[in-house]
C-alpha cells in the first residue's frame, strides 16, 4: 500500500517555499533599507543619478596621468583617479613580483646569513599594518629628505629629496616608430620560431633550441634596426636639478613614491611567502630523481622544481595581486590621487554618496574580477592535465 | 679491509665553528661574495639604526603620551577600569590553560610573561604593582582551573567563564550611564589608542564568525536562491578595498536605518569591519567545510539523521576545529587592519599618534612615533601568529 508524503513533508515542496521565504526577507530588508535611504535622501536633499559627472569639477589633482584642469567634468576627474589606481597597482605589481620572488628564494638560500637577512625583513613587514608603513615611507622617510637643492645623489643619476624622487629615463627620438618595426617583426618571428622548434622537439625529441633561437629572432632585427634607423631611436635621459625643480629623466612625486615603496616591500614580503610555500612543496625526490637524470642544478630548478611550484604559486598569488590593488586605496593616506581619494573629493563636493559609492565600488570590483578572471585562465593552462 | 677501532677525528674544517661557516656562509664563491656584501650592507644599516634608536631619537614623545597611546582619552581618574580588564583577560587566559591544555598555555604565560617583564621599566608605582599582577592572574586562573579541571563539564564552564568575562569588561569599560558607582565613559568620545584597536577587532572578530558560518553554509547550500545571494556578498565585499567599506559604513548606514536611530561612528566602523570579516571567515569555514568526507555525511544520512542535525552534529564541530588556525590569521589581520579606522577619523592607536604629531612640542617626530607604533602593532601580531603556530602543533592540525 503506498501512502503519498503529506506535502509539508515533501522535499520538493519544502525546497521552493523556503527558497520563497529566503527571498522574500530578502526582498523585505532590502525594500526597508531603501525605503529609509529614500526618505533620508529627500529630507536631506541629496539627489541620485550619474548626471553629477558631466558638471564641471573645479578642483586641482596633483597628479594626471592624462590631461586635466579645474574646468574638466568630474567624470574625467573620476577617470584620473582611475588611471592613478591602475598605474601604481600594476607597476607595484611587476616590482613586488620580482621582489617577492628574490626574498622567497632568499628565505631558502643555502647561505645562512642570506636566510635571516629576508625571514627578518619577511617578518617585520608582515606583523605591522600597511597603514602604518605608508605614514612611516612617507613622513620619517621621504619627507626627510633634503630640499632639492641639496638632494641626495645615488650611483646612476637618481635623485631623493623631499620634493621627489627622480629617475633616468630612456626618451624616444624622432626614429623611434621605425625602430618599433623591427622589434614587433622580430618579436612576430620569433613566436613563429618558438612554436615550430617546439613541435619539432617534442615529435623528434632531439633538442630544438626553442629559447635560443626566439631569443636571436627577437635580438638580431632588433639591433640590426638600431643601428640602420641612422639616429638612435632610444636616448637616455638622465635628470639634472635646475632651480627648484628636476629637468629630464623621469620624476615621482612624493606621494606617489611613498605608495609605490610601501606597496611593493609590503606585498613583495607575502609573496615571498607564497613562492616559498611553492618550491618547499615540490618533494625534494623529484630534484634528486632529476640530478640522477644527469640535469644540472640549474635545470633541474627550471624543468623540474618550477613549473610544478608554479602550479602551486599562482592561486595564492592572484590574490596578492589583487590584495596589492585593493591597498592601493590607502593612498588617501599619504595624499595621492587615486581612485578612492578622487572620489572622497567628488563625494564631498556634489554631495552625492549613493552614486558615488556605487561608482567606486564598481571599479574595484571590475578590476578585481578580471584580474581573477585572467589568473583564473592562466591557472587553468598551467595545471596537471592529467587531473 | 680491517676497520680500525679508533675512530677517526672529523678532519679540520668539517666541525665546529669554522666548518660551520664554511658551509653556511661561504659554500660557493658567489655564497660568500653575497655574505660579504650583505655583512657591510647590514653593518652600515644597523650602524645608522642604532645610533638613532639610542642618541639621536627623542623617545619623550612616547613615554609622555604612554596614556594617549594606551587608553585614548579615558578619564584618566578612571583608568583602572581598562587595567582591571587586563588582569580579568589574564586570569581568564590562566583558567583556560588548566582546562584546555597546552593550546592555551603559550597566550597565557606569552601575556603575563610580557606584562610582568615590562614592571622591570621605571614606571610610577602603581603601574609597576599593576604589570606585576598580571602573571599573578595567570597563576591564579590557572590555579582556579586546576580545581575545577576533575569536574565533567570544566570545558563548558571556561566557556561561560569567557562569555561572562566580556559582559564584564564590557560594563566595567563603559559605565552606567543612571546608576552611581561607575561613570559612563563613552566609546565614542573617550576609548581611544590600543584600547578601540583591541575593542574593534575583538567585537569584530566575535561577532563576524556567526555571520560567517551562515554565509559559508548559505555557500554550499543546495538551494540556489540561498547560494547566490551568499556568493554574491562574499565576492562583492571580497572584490572591493576594506577602506571603501568602512567609508561606505560610515555615511551611508545612517541614510540606511530610520532616522530615529542614530548610531556613533565607533558603531559605523565596528560594522564595517564585521562586514568585512564576515565575508573571509565564510571562505575559511567553506575550505573546513569542504574538507569533511562525503562518506561521513552519507553514513550520516544512512543513520536517519536530518539535514539540520547532520550540518550541526557532523559537519561543523570538526570542520570549526579545522578552521581555527585561520581563524586566527583572520583576527591577526583584521587587528592590522583596524588602523584603517584612522580614515575615517576614529583616535586609534595610529590615529593617537598622527595627533600627538600635530601638537607643537612634537612636531616632526614622526620616526619616532612611527615606529613605537609598528613596535606595538608589531609585538601583538607576532605573538599572536606564534601562538597560532603552536595551537595548530597542539590541536594536532595538519598531521592526519
Amino acid at each position: 500500500m503506498r501512502r503519498s508524503i503529506p506535502f509539508w513533508r515533501d522535499v520538493r515542496v519544502l525546497r521552493v517555499f523556503s527558497q520563497i521565504l529566503f527571498v522574500a526577507i530578502v526582498a523585505l530588508l532590502a525594500g526597508f533599507l531603501y525605503a529609509n535611504l529614500s526618505q533620508a535622501m529627500a529630507k536631506r536633499g541629496l539627489t541620485s543619478g550619474f548626471g553629477f559627472l558631466q558638471l564641471e569639477a573645479g578642483f586641482e589633482i596633483g597628479e594626471t596621468p592624462i590631461p586635466y584642469a579645474p574646468g574638466d567634468t568630474y567624470g574625467r576627474a573620476y577617470l584620473v583617479g582611475v588611471l592613478n589606481t591602475l598605474k601604481v597597482s600594476l607597476i607595484g605589481i611587476v616590482l613586488a613580483t620580482v621582489v617577492g620572488l628574490v626574498a622567497g628564494v632568499g628565505r631558502l638560500s643555502s647561505n645562512w646569513l642570506i636566510r635571516q637577512i629576508t625571514s627578518a625583513y619577511i617578518e617585520v613587514i608582515r606583523n605591522t599594518p600597511l597603514l602604518v608603513q605608508l605614514f612611516f615611507w612617507y613622513s620619517a622617510v621621504i619627507y626627510q629628505f633634503p630640499a632639492i637643492k641639496s638632494s641626495i645623489r645615488l650611483p646612476g643619476g637618481i635623485f631623493l629629496s623631499k620634493r621627489g624622487v627622480a629617475l633616468p629615463w630612456l626618451r624616444p627620438t624622432g626614429t623611434f616608430r621605425f625602430w618599433l618595426l623591427f622589434l614587433f617583426g622580430g618579436i612576430a618571428a620569433a613566436i613563429v620560431l618558438w612554436v615550430w622548434r617546439r613541435r619539432y622537439q617534442e615529435r623528434s625529441g632531439k633538442p630544438g633550441y626553442a629559447g635560443f633561437m626566439s631569443l636571436g629572432a627577437v635580438l638580431v632585427p632588433s639591433l640590426a634596426g638600431w643601428f640602420l634607423v641612422g639616429q638612435r631611436p632610444l636616448r637616455p635621459d638622465v635628470p639634472e636639478i635646475q632651480g627648484f625643480r628636476f629637468i629630464g629623466g623621469t620624476y615621482m612625486t612624493p606621494e606617489y613614491a611613498a605608495l609605490l615603496i610601501g606597496l611593493v616591500v609590503y606585498t613583495a614580503a607575502f609573496i615571498a611567502e607564497v613562492v616559498r610555500g611553492g618550491i618547499i612543496s615540490v618533494r625534494k625526490g623529484q630534484i634528486e630523481a632529476g640530478r640522477s637524470l644527469g640535469l644540472t642544478e640549474m635545470q633541474s630548478l627550471r624543468l623540474i622544481v618550477f613549473p610544478q611550484a608554479l602550479r602551486i604559486i599562482v592561486p595564492p598569488l592572484t590574490s596578492q595581486y589583487l590584495n596589492l590593488a585593493k591597498n592601493s586605496s590607502l593612498a588617501i593616506a599619504v595624499g595621492f590621487p587615486d581612485l578612492f581619494n578622487v572620489s572622497k573629493t567628488i563625494l564631498n563636493q556634489t554631495g552625492r554618496p549613493v552614486p558615488v559609492v556605487i561608482l567606486m565600488m564598481a571599479s574595484y570590483l571590475t578590476m578585481s574580477l578580471l584580474t581573477s578572471l585572467l589568473m583564473n585562465i592562466y591557472n587553468r593552462r598551467i595545471r596537471f592535465l592529467e587531473t | 679491509m680491517a676497520v680500525s677501532k679508533q675512530e677517526l677525528a672529523p678532519p679540520r674544517g668539517e666541525t665546529g665553528l669554522l666548518g660551520w661557516m664554511r658551509k653556511n656562509l661561504f659554500s660557493t664563491w658567489y655564497s660568500g661574495l653575497l655574505t660579504l656584501l650583505s655583512l657591510g650592507v647590514l653593518y652600515l644599516f644597523l650602524r645608522s639604526a642604532i645610533t638613532w634608536a639610542v642618541r639621536t631619537a627623542r623617545w619623550g614623545v612616547v613615554t609622555e603620551n604612554l596614556r594617549l597611546f594606551m587608553i585614548g582619552s579615558y578619564p584618566p581618574g578612571q583608568s583602572w577600569r581598562p587595567a582591571a580588564c587586563v588582569l580579568i583577560v589574564s586570569c581568564l587566559l590562566g583558567l583556560s590553560w588548566a582546562i584546555w591544555g597546552r593550546a592555551m598555555r603559550i597566550f597565557a604565560l606569552g601575556l603575563g610573561g610580557m606584562l610582568g617583564l615590562l614592571a622591570l621599566f621605571r614606571f610610577a608605582m602603581p603601574t609597576r604593582l599593576w604589570l606585576l599582577a598580571n602573571p599573578v592572574a595567570v597563576g591564579v586562573g590557572y590555579g582556579l582551573g586546576l580545581l575545577l579541571r576533575r569536574w565533567r563539564r570544566a570545558g563548558m564552564v571556561a566557556l561561560l567563564a569567557w562569555l561572562l568575562g566580556f559582559g564584564v569588561t564590557w560594563v566595567l569599560l563603559q559605565g552606567f550611564r543612571k546608576a552611581v558607582g561607575l561613570p559612563y565613559v563613552s566609546m565614542e568620545s573617550s576609548w581611544g589608542g590600543l584600547l578601540l584597536t583591541f575593542v574593534l577587532s575583538i567585537v569584530g572578530i566575535i561577532l563576524s564568525f556567526p555571520i560567517g558560518v551562515l554565509l559559508a553554509l548559505g555557500r554550499r547550500s543546495d538551494l540556489p536562491a540561498v547560494r547566490f545571494s551568499s556568493i554574491f556578498f562574499i565576492e562583492v565585499v571580497r572584490g572591493v578595498p576594506l577602506v571603501t567599506i568602512l567609508f561606505m559604513a560610515n555615511i551611508m548606514l545612517p541614510l540606511f536605518l530610520p532616522e530615529q536611530i542614530r548610531i556613533e561612528r565607533v558603531v559605523r566602523a565596528m560594522v564595517g569591519m564585521l562586514l568585512f570579516s564576515a565575508a573571509y571567515t565564510a571562505e575559511n569555514v567553506r575550505a573546513g567545510l569542504q574538507s569533511i568526507p562525503e562518506g561521513q555525511i552519507e553514513a550520516a544520512k544512512a543513520v536517519g539523521l536530518k539535514g539540520s542535525l547532520i550540518t550541526s552534529l557532523i559537519v561543523l564541530p570538526q570542520a570549526l576545529r579545522l578552521v581555527i588556525p585561520a581563524n586566527v590569521g583572520q583576527f591577526i589581520s583584521l587587528f592590522k587592519d583596524t588602523s584603517l579606522v584612522a580614515i575615517i577619523g576614529l583616535l586609534d592607536l595610529l590615529n593617537i599618534g598622527r595627533s600627538v604629531l600635530s601638537q607643537p612640542e612634537f612636531m616632526g617626530l614622526q620616526r619616532e612615533v612611527f615606529a613605537f607604533v609598528a613596535l606595538i602593532y608589531g609585538i601583538f601580531s607576532y605573538a599572536m601568529s606564534y601562538g597560532s603556530y603552536r595551537l595548530e602543533k597542539a590541536l594536532g592540525l595538519g598531521e592526519r
